[in-house]
């Protein structure tokens, strides 16, 4: 009973944005395609420990999933075009999984779905979460820090965008798609920036959010060899997942510089330069592989003990220069202090415009760390108490504290 | 909009801290504190004295103690002011108490103006 409960749930881990992505191509209808998956589990759930799991679990998924789609187009009057279409493609489907072929993998269908100039921004990677990845929308919200009611109304509002404005399905033009290419790049970094932050807060059986991230920037690459942006984006996650397990120790905030390489994974690094490469090859910089080529310069520094700040600097102000977001500027104001220039760093904070900055803890703690390098160590303690009132989590709290009490252990300047 | 932030955690492990911790988490506190009042978004918060100082009153008199035996007991208060409910969300997330126990996210009722 347990077995086919955990086959059951093993399906649905490593399928379900697979199935959700076939099935509602065919449909074109996101929400009743999710239906018709969920009331396929709860099925499979019921008949499995019973009968035993089939041979082949996405087969039977899909097609339960797609009988309990075609009742359903078929009550709704209106629907009816899709019924045939629904019919041919899971027969379709279950053809192709009879001949132990791969299942196919449509997920990039939905990631540009999901990226449409029609769905709004801010619910694009929420929407890719729940349909590409599976998350249910009350880990989505806490992820994202609304409320799960919130986040519920708007999944089920872009899902309905989606089916009444009869947004295509199809990704046979890839002319079409580069447009849309930022918002989906959007979307999967801010996926990895979800699992990132989630990681700290360690529980047992999440989900792999940082590795899906991955894995479709993996996929876009494969469909549109040619974006350079892809590669770029690939690049940088794989050099930050390459340092995952050095950044903390023993639930301590282990800053960059301090991170125990051992520790770093140097295939994925590997991984990460090569795709790097064939970014630059491409000669389209965009800042993804600018970001890329930041963390790089960073895994060179450490790994071969080269000094590579003045090339930091140069990539971060180059990233302003094509991306003035208010994380590029503190980035490179932080770089130029590292390359001994804390002056201009400081310099180029002030320009920036307070509103922005009043709440961007990154903001704070760079301005931090300048005001202690320029010796103004009164400032810096009052930048050190914003940063650590803004913190979200406690092991960055406690590694801003350490910084703070520092300055008071050493007396120095005004202070 | 106000909202309130009810917060909860396990005020028994309070009474065998060492003061190098407390120290920590009260400096984590100040610091949060005074984001809030630097974004305009303090209104007002406080820390409650242990659970046991409680009183309860209803018809049938007065009683000794805490209401519930959960591990988490209210701790602390604070009303913010923020635009909306996510942006207390963000706010609430920030709180130390976050990390520490749990805070009850609650919107405010505006009677009389």
């Amino acid at each position: 009973m347990s077995d086919a409960r955990a086959i059951a749930e093993e399906t649905a881990r490593a399928s379900y944005g697979r199935l959700l992505a076939w099935l509602s191509s065919r449909s074109r209808d996101v929400a009743a395609a999710e239906d018709a998956l969920s009331d396929a589990f709860k099925a499979a759930l019921e008949t499995w420990p019973e009968k035993g799991a089939p041979a082949s679990p996405e087969a039977w998924l899909l097609t339960a999933a797609r009988r309990k789609l075609i009742d359903r187009a078929r009550r709704a009057k209106t629907q009816h075009q899709n019924v045939p279409a629904l019919a041919l493609a899971a027969e379709e489907a279950e053809a192709a999984m009879r001949q132990d072929k791969p299942f196919p993998d449509e997920r990039l269908k939905l990631l540009f779905i999901c990226a449409h100039p029609a769905i709004d921004a801010g619910v694009r990677t929420p929407l890719m979460l729940q349909t590409v990845i599976g998350l249910d929308a009350a880990r989505i919200a806490s992820a994202f820090l609304v409320s799960p009611r919130a986040m519920s109304g708007r999944l089920v509002r872009a899902k309905r965008k989606i089916k009444v404005a009869g947004i295509p399905f199809d990704t046979a033009g890839h002319q079409d798609l580069a447009p849309r290419l930022p918002a989906v790049l959007e979307a999967i970094y801010a996926a990895f920036g979800a699992g990132w932050n989630e990681e700290i807060g360690a529980e047992a059986d999440r989900l792999d959010l940082t590795g899906e991230a991955i894995y479709l920037a993996r996929l876009l690459t494969e469909l549109l060899p040619d974006e350079a942006e892809g590669w770029g984006l690939l690049s940088l996650m794989q050099h930050a997942e390459a340092r995952k397990g050095a950044r903390r120790e023993g639930g301590k905030y282990i800053p960059l510089s301090d991170h125990n390489t051992a520790l770093w994974d140097k295939d994925m690094i590997a991984h990460g330069e090569a795709a790097l490469a064939t970014a630059w090859r491409l000669g389209d910089p965009g800042p993804y592989q600018l970001e890329a080529a930041i963390q790089s310069a960073h895994a060179t520094a450490r790994l071969h003990g080269r000094d590579v700040a003045d090339d930091i600097a140069a990539l971060y102000e180059r990233l302003t220069e094509i991306a003035p977001t208010i994380g590029a500027y503190v980035g490179y104001a932080g770089a130029l202090a590292s390359a001994g220039r804390a002056d201009d760093g400081f310099d180029l904070l002030q320009t920036l415009e307070p509103a922005r900055v009043e709440n961007y803890q990154a903001y704070w703690a760079v301005r931090a760390h300048i005001l202690n390098e320029l010796d103004r160590k009164k400032e810096a303690r009052a930048a050190y108490e914003r940063a650590i009132g803004l913190a979200h989590d406690e092991a960055t709290r406690n590694f801003l504290m350490e910084r703070k009490n520092e300055l008071a252990i050493r007396p120095a300047g005004d202070s | 909009m106000k909202y309130m932030f009810l917060l909860y955690d396990n005020e028994d492990a309070w009474d065998t801290m060492e003061d190098a911790k407390k120290n920590e988490i009260f400096g984590a506190y100040m610091a949060y504190t005074d984001a809030l009042r630097k974004s305009d978004a303090y209104i007002d918060g406080a820390p409650l004295p242990h659970s046991r100082e409680a009183k309860r009153i209803r018809a049938s008199g007065v009683q000794d103690g805490p209401f519930a035996d959960g591990k988490e007991q209210l701790g602390g208060y604070y009303m913010i002011e923020a635009k909306n409910l996510d942006d207390a969300l963000e706010w609430a997330a920030r709180c130390p108490c976050a990390s520490i126990g749990h805070v009850e996210v609650r919107p405010v009722w505006n009677i009389g103006d």
